[in-house]
Parts: C-alpha cells; sequence; structure tokens
C-alpha cells in the first residue's frame, strides 16, 4: 500500500484560535495547533476533553464557531478526499467486508478495475484477506475496527484521523489495531489519534497534544512529554490522579469539576 | 353454522377448481394494488428522503401532514379522486373514471403517505447511524440516499409491506372510482361486498380464503426474503 506523495500536500495544518460549543456547552476553547506531516500525533486527555471534537473539526465534520483552519494547497474541494477517518464505534455497511472496502472508493469516483486493485492491496496489507467475504456486522468489534481502518486506508489518505479507535477493544485486538497504525503510518499516512490511554500514548506518539476542559494544553515531542509535563493537569493524569467528578459547582449549575489529590 | 360450513366447503372447491371468474378478479386485485404499491415507491422514497435529509422551512408541517395522511379514509380518496375524474371534473378529459388506472390512482393517494411517512422514519435513523461515516467517504446527502435505502433494505421491506396490505384490503375507494364493473373493475373486495349483499356466499368466502392466503403468501415470502438478508449480510 503506497503513502501519499509528498511535497504537494494538505499539510501542515495549522489551527488558529478556534472554538465550538455544542448545546450550549464550549466543547473547544480557543485552540491553536499544528498538524505536522509524516508524524504520529496523538490527541491525549481525559473524557470530555474535546478530543473526538477536534477530530471531527479537523475532518471537516463540524465547522469552527470561531477561528480558522488552514490547510496547504489551494483545492478547497478535494480536502476531504486526501483525508480519512475512523470512528470510535466503527460503522459497517451491511455487505461484505471486500463491498465495505470497495464503498469509500465507490464514493469517490475510484474507477472499477482500480478500486477492485486496491481493495485487495488493502485486504493483503491488513492481514484480513479472509474476511473478504464475510458480512462486516456479523465481525466481532475488534475485527470490524480493523475492517473500519483498512476501509479508511483504502482511500489512501495523507491523514487519516482516528477517534479512540481501540477504546472499547480488548488487549488482544487493541495490539492488532496499534500494529495496523504502525504500518500505516510507516507508509507515508500523517496519523492523528486520540485516545485517554496513557500507555497506547507512550508507544504510538511521536507528539502529544494534551487535552483538557476543551482546551490544548501541552503540544510537545513524545519524550519530552512524559519526561517533563508542564502543566499540573497533565502530571496530574500522568500520575493517575487526575479524575472527573459530577458535583455542581456553586450557584447550583451542572457542571464537570476537575479535582486534583 | 352449517350455511358457513357448506359456503366454505364450496369456496375451497371453487379455488381448487381455479375458477376463471375467481381468478380473474384475484389477478386484476393483485395487477391494481401491485401498480399502485411500486408507483407510490417510486414516489414515496425519495419523498421520504427529502424530508429525512433535509432542513428547509415548513418541514416539520410537512412532515405531521405525511404522517397524517396515513390515516386517509379510502372512501374519502375514492370521493375525491371520483371528482377529480368525474366528467367535468378537472382531470375529466382523461376518461379514466371507472377504469382501472382510476382504481390505481386512487390506491397509490393511500399507499404513497405510508411509504414516505415510514421510509423518512427510517432513513433519518439511518443517517444518524451512517451520515458521518458517509460524509468522511465523501457522500453528499443525495449520494448517500441509494447507500441508506440499500443498508435499511430489510426494515423497507416491512414498510413494503404495509403500503401492499393497505391496498389490497381497502374496499372503499376502488368501489367508488372502479364501480365494481365485472369482468373489468372487479377486485377481491368489491366483489366480495357485492356477492355478500348478493347472498352469493361461496364466492365471497371463497374470494376471503384467497385474500387470506395471499397476504400469508406475501408475508411470508418476505420473511424468508428478510432471513436470507440478515444471514448474508448481518
Amino acid at each position: 500500500m503506497r503513502g501519499s506523495g509528498r511535497g504537494s500536500g494538505i499539510l501542515p495544518l495549522s489551527i488558529d484560535g478556534v472554538s465550538v460549543s455544542l448545546a450550549g456547552r464550549r466543547v473547544l476553547d480557543n485552540i491553536s495547533l499544528t498538524i505536522p506531516q509524516g508524524e504520529r500525533t496523538v490527541v491525549l486527555g481525559p473524557n470530555g476533553a474535546g478530543k473526538t471534537t477536534l477530530l471531527r473539526l479537523c475532518h471537516g465534520l463540524l465547522p469552527p464557531d470561531s477561528g480558522e483552519l488552514d490547510w496547504q494547497g489551494p483545492e478547497a474541494i478535494h480536502r476531504r478526499q486526501r483525508q480519512a477517518m475512523v470512528f470510535q464505534r466503527p460503522v459497517m455497511l451491511r455487505r461484505s467486508v471486500r463491498a465495505n472496502i470497495a464503498h469509500g472508493l465507490k464514493v469517490r469516483r475510484v474507477a472499477r478495475r482500480e478500486r477492485r486493485a486496491r481493495v485487495d492491496e488493502v485486504l493483503e496489507a491488513t492481514g484480513l484477506e479472509g474476511f473478504a467475504t464475510r458480512p462486516a456486522r456479523r465481525l466481532s468489534i475488534g475485527e470490524q475496527q480493523r475492517v473500519a481502518i483498512a476501509r479508511a486506508w483504502a482511500l489512501a489518505p495523507e491523514v487519516l484521523f482516528l477517534d479512540e479507535p481501540t477504546a472499547s477493544l480488548d488487549p488482544g485486538a487493541t495490539r492488532a489495531v496499534e500494529i495496523l497504525v504502525g504500518l500505516i503510518s510507516r507508509a507515508g499516512t500523517t496519523v492523528v489519534l486520540t485516545t485517554q490511554d496513557l500507555a497506547q500514548a507512550r508507544r504510538l506518539a511521536d507528539r502529544v497534544v494534551f487535552f483538557h476542559g476543551g482546551r490544548a494544553l501541552e503540544m510537545a515531542a513524545a519524550e519530552s512529554f512524559f519526561a517533563r509535563p508542564r502543566s499540573p493537569e497533565a502530571r496530574a493524569f500522568i500520575a493517575g490522579d487526575l479524575f472527573w467528578s459530577g458535583a455542581p459547582v456553586s450557584g447550583g449549575r451542572e457542571a464537570w469539576v476537575v479535582h486534583e489529590r | 353454522m352449517q350455511q358457513f360450513g357448506d359456503a366454505f366447503a364450496a369456496a375451497l372447491g371453487l379455488i381448487v377448481s381455479a375458477d376463471s371468474g375467481l381468478g380473474e378478479i384475484v389477478a386484476l386485485s393483485l395487477r391494481v394494488s401491485g401498480s399502485a404499491v411500486v408507483l407510490a415507491l417510486l414516489l414515496g422514497l425519495p419523498l421520504g428522503a427529502l424530508l429525512a435529509l433535509y432542513r428547509f422551512p415548513g418541514r416539520g408541517v410537512a412532515i405531521v401532514g405525511v404522517n397524517a395522511l396515513m390515516g386517509l379514509p379510502p372512501v374519502v380518496v375514492g370521493l375525491v379522486v371520483y371528482l377529480m375524474f368525474s366528467r367535468s371534473g378537472p382531470l375529466g378529459v382523461f376518461g379514466l373514471l371507472y377504469s382501472p388506472s382510476a382504481m390505481i390512482i386512487a390506491q397509490l393517494a393511500l399507499v404513497l403517505p405510508i411509504i414516505a411517512a415510514l421510509s423518512r422514519q427510517h432513513i433519518e435513523d439511518l443517517w444518524g447511524e451512517y451520515g458521518d461515516q458517509l460524509r468522511s467517504f465523501g457522500s453528499s446527502r443525495w449520494r448517500a440516499v441509494p447507500t441508506l435505502l440499500w443498508e435499511g433494505r430489510i426494515s423497507l421491506l416491512t414498510v413494503v409491506l404495509a403500503g401492499f396490505g393497505r391496498a389490497i384490503a381497502e374496499v372503499g375507494a376502488v368501489m367508488i372510482v372502479g364501480g365494481n364493473i365485472d369482468h373489468y373493475t372487479r377486485v377481491m373486495t368489491t366483489a366480495i361486498s357485492l356477492e355478500t349483499s348478493k347472498g352469493d356466499l361461496p364466492l365471497a368466502l371463497g374470494l376471503g380464503v384467497v385474500l387470506l392466503l395471499l397476504s400469508l403468501a406475501v408475508n411470508t415470502g418476505l420473511t424468508l426474503a428478510r432471513a436470507t438478508t440478515v444471514r448474508q449480510a448481518g
């Protein structure tokens, strides 16, 4: 499976002062960060930090309320075509694994012959050949997630967004997904992955963006983030001490409050 | 009860001997209701998709309206179609009154709201489930419609069944616009109505039994189709 051409790509993506509110709650609060090309960026943070919203925003599924997303290159229309995303809960179409992988290519008007070749290629590269004719919805959740990743990869994206791809998987399936992510990354696709799993972030990250309460508190190379986290929230998270409580704050307004022990 | 037994025996006799009068009536019923359902699908699925996927002013009102039309009384539909197609009506020039075409149009009006309203609900639910993924592939909402219909094929079979059941069983609309003319516009329900009032209970009962068997056959077929789909596609 070839990666996408470098040089004239859509990366780096720079996000400049972006805020998003959903149902009256500010989910992303004045985020500024850069997604560089060719690295594995792990967006790390607890539940409700805004990680999923960030990916949906980057992928164009959600418009920003304010601020800007700057992709490289002029071809605004084709930007979505050069990205792919894998969701936390895999959405399998009611058809075979092969037809699932082919569907994304079909939507993007890839000609039948090339479609077939790419599906074969990706099935082989991901070790899913044995599943090709199986109904996708009959697979285990871990297998479904691998199919979802293969399906996204078949689109030959420059950047692949993965939203907590292992959140509901057992350790074996998690391992399989991580191997796949490594493979895709080495083949030249820029990977942006969200997780709340510290160990996974250590295994996969070149760069870490630490999210908390809708804000990007830290952006650093992985080694320096884990060795010297700067914000108290990140230090608490790494120490396993950051947790969420539903206790209402004064004024009676229901809100999520961070406690530090 | 004796009378019922005799009538029932005679009815079975009619069915077993493949009575030609009975066959003609059954065939016309299937043709009229089948055509109405096919036309209702062609119009109703795009309408359902439109209401499910697009936001426009008056959408809420349109949805309530279509839902409410599911309960249209057949005789009222018959009356309206009758007025439209009667000699002095706006569509009178086509001369369709008391023809199978008028019956198809009347049943179309009965079935269309069912197909549109139920498919709207299914497509909206499916879009909630698949929307992000399909948009991620690069699907526009229009491009997503055939995908969603195919994904929802199992539940949409039930919608088709509901529509067909409504059409094949109604008597009020086809009676008014078809006129129950022998060898021309007589269908099962109008024939049952007529034969009952004439006292020819064997024919009425025979038709009733055929109607039930037909319903049973269609349901069995769709249940098998659904089981096959589930087995093959999960």
